[in-house]
């Protein structure tokens, strides 16, 4: 029993286990307490409305897997400027809503690509940068229109409003991209030579450049990711919304972040697993669903309990490194009394 | 020729040069930036008073930022601790309307203190003792501390009719300078002190450099990093007391928002890097009234509040990229290129 624990905990995937018994435990309670919690359509509704968040919190992921103090503070304004653009670009133009689509997904291409080249070329502190482009996305939305600004095309409230149904119940078309995007990146990350990459780069930048792997072109891609999926986000947020406004997506960056920690990566680079951010995610959705269930409870509890969650996980990270560690250490000392 | 030489290496170079040219934008494109005025009830009004005051609270932020910087953390949770310690401050003083406190003042005063130290405490417990990344750590005070903060307030804004109360964001009465300028400089003199007359800058700066290095050379790191992050939690409840005071209310929504993020930019602004090792207190300070300087010079010139964000990032990233050593690099590269083409110039014009 305690070899196998021990394994467990020294096992990559320990905390998506965790992860997924603790999404189990807190869906579970839900459907105990109240009625009507445990129907398929409750359950779909996580995705649908938690897309924007589950896209975001990809690209974030990623940045944060490759290492060197990896983030990206800018995706939430990323998501305000994206939803502004495409308003502004459909109320004053006669563009198709798809071409508009296409500009603002090159408006995020072109943030990342700013963030990486300003943080691999003259090796600047991501933090710093991504919260300079942060304040500038901000701005910049603030200068397109300060007021909210409707979209009222026909063609995008057609696909706004479009579900696909599932037996009884029904996906929205963002959570149907948001589960697509969850795939793309797991598969990128598992099996691909850039995805293998992006681990190495995070794990140990040393060992990953003597090994011949660009390091810098990496990080540029990685941060191009995340400004791509800020603004796919962004997009799906619009759908939810049907408006641009300078104050879309506010905190979004720190939300992302708090999922991918309780997912399971870890800060420091090297570490993490996109279906355990997907959880991260899908288990503060569920706490706000109890919470809306529950209807008399504030919605700050909400911030309260993902905070908890956060200390738990993190000191969770911490004692798994300790133990590991230690695994090692001792398989070492194994090895050397053998021979 | 020297001496402007040996300036314009000092680390304080860049920051006093990016401000120095703001102040001499503001001296010919708005008017009577410079001035000062004595007003009826003797209080000292203008635009470089302004800037000072309204960046009080923000420089004491930056000051214990700068300490976790140094020892290589950072401390994203000073903005939620601001809205805690007002309000803290506003829930012991109550909303009465008659403006009488419902308990005494300095009580309220001690406790928002308290508070401020108490989240200190609790960050230092996870950096230090659990050894957890600095941002992480931080982080969770950072997600939970406005929930806190509306908790106490019961979601609701209160404002305090207390008059005493407003007197730490503007001027007691009598006095000329605002209240929180003071509180900043006693502040910066106290720091000032600790850095130049004990060994603790000595001992942050090693931690900042090496944690296992400076535990063989007997310094107590564990100790250290928890003083560091109590300090910055004072900070963050002296700076919350000035802000709750300034609006007479505690909004737990605003309160601080996003001070943590300037704090971090002054602290860069002023020369100290993200990695630690090494503090510049002079840099930060004169980080964070650019800052100020910044934000008030486009509201004079009639920038929206909203819009400001993208001007001050442009500067900011600009002011980075500057300040990189890979910047430094090309330049004197390109300056040693030049310097050969002309010896060999010289070599051929010989032969």
């Amino acid at each position: 029993m305690r070899k196998f624990l021990s394994g467990a905990i020294a096992s990559p995937h320990f905390p998506f286990y965790v992860t997924a018994v603790l999404f189990v435990i807190l869906f579970g309670a839900g459907s105990v307490m109240f009625e009507g919690f445990f129907s398929p359509q409750v359950f779909l509704n996580l995705f649908i409305d938690n897309a924007p968040l589950i896209i975001v919190t990809v690209g974030i992921t990623f940045t944060i897997i490759s290492g060197f103090g990896g983030i990206d503070l800018s995706v939430g304004a990323v998501v305000a400027l994206t939803c502004m653009t495409l308003a502004v670009l459909m109320r004053d133009t006669s563009l198709s809503p798809f071409v508009c689509m296409v500009i603002v997904l090159f408006i995020g291409l072109a943030v990342g690509a700013l963030n990486g080249f300003l943080i691999t070329f003259f090796r600047l502190q991501p933090f710093i940068v991504t919260l300079g482009t942060m304040f500038l996305c901000r701005g910049l939305t603030a200068i397109l229109s300060r007021d909210s600004v409707p979209i009222d095309n026909e063609l995008y409230g057609e696909l706004a409003f479009w579900s696909l149904p599932i037996g009884d119940c029904f996906l929205s078309l963002g959570a149907i991209v948001a589960l697509i995007v969850v795939v793309i990146a797991t598969v990128v990350l598992k099996f691909t030579a850039f995805g293998r990459g992006v681990y190495a780069a995070g794990g140990n930048e040393q060992s990953a450049r003597l090994m011949g792997l660009n390091v810098n072109a990496i990080r540029l891609k990685v941060y191009m990711i995340s400004g791509f999926c800020a603004s796919l986000g962004g997009i799906a947020y619009s759908m939810i919304m049907l408006s641009g406004y300078a104050q879309h997506g506010l905190g979004m960056e720190m939300d992302a972040i708090a999922s991918s920690v309780i997912g399971g990566t870890q800060l420091m680079g090297g570490v993490g697993f996109i279906p355990g951010t997907l959880l991260g995610v899908m288990i503060q959705g569920t706490i706000l669903t109890i919470i809306s269930f529950q209807g008399t409870l504030s919605a700050w509890w909400t911030k309260i309990v993902v905070g908890l969650l956060l200390c738990l996980f993190i000191v969770m990270q911490a004692i798994v490194n300790e133990h590991k560690n230690k695994l090692m250490s001792l398989s070492a000392e194994g090895e050397a009394k053998k021979k | 020729m020297d001496m402007l030489k040996k300036f314009s290496r000092s680390s304080l170079a860049l920051p006093l040069a990016a401000l120095a040219l703001l102040l001499l934008f503001n001296a010919i494109f708005v008017d009577d930036f410079f001035k000062i005025q004595v007003m009826d009830n003797g209080n000292l009004y203008g635009r470089p008073i302004d800037i000072l005051h309204r960046c009080s609270s923000l420089i004491i932020l930056a000051l214990g930022m700068t300490f976790v910087i140094a020892t290589g953390g950072v401390d994203i949770s000073v903005g939620a601790v601001v809205a805690i310690s007002s309000a803290t401050c506003c829930v012991m003083l109550g909303g009465d309307i008659s403006g009488i406190p419902h308990h005494p003042f300095f009580l309220a005063i001690l406790c928002s203190l308290g508070v401020g130290i108490l989240a200190g405490i609790w960050n230092g417990t996870l950096v230090a003792k659990f050894k957890i990344q600095a941002m992480v750590a931080t982080l969770i005070l950072m997600t939970a501390g406005r929930g806190i903060a509306q908790l106490m307030t019961d979601g609701q804004i209160i404002t305090v009719y207390y008059k005493p109360f407003a007197w730490i964001g503007d001027n007691i009465p009598g006095v000329m300078v605002p209240t929180a300028m003071l509180i900043a400089l006693a502040m910066i003199i106290f720091v000032l002190f600790m850095d130049r007359k004990t060994s603790v800058g000595l001992m942050i700066q090693a931690v900042g450099i090496n944690q296992v290095a400076s535990r063989y050379a007997g310094i107590k790191v564990t100790a250290v990093l928890f003083a560091v992050y109590i300090f910055s939690g004072f900070c963050a409840g002296t700076a919350g007391l000035i802000e709750g005071s300034l609006i007479r209310a505690a909004d737990a929504n605003n309160a601080g928002l996003n001070m943590e993020m300037d704090a971090i930019l002054s602290v860069t602004l002023g020369g100290t890097l993200m990695i630690g090792g090494r503090y510049f207190i002079g840099g930060t300070i004169i980080g964070a009234i650019t800052i100020q300087t910044l934000t008030t010079t486009m509201y004079a010139l009639g920038v929206p509040s909203d819009c400001l964000p993208a001007v001050k990032a442009v500067v900011i990233l600009l002011i980075i990229v500057f300040q990189s050593e890979k910047f430094k690099q090309m330049f004197r590269d390109r300056a040693l290129r030049k310097k050969e083409l002309k010896e060999s110039g010289k070599e051929a014009a010989n032969a």
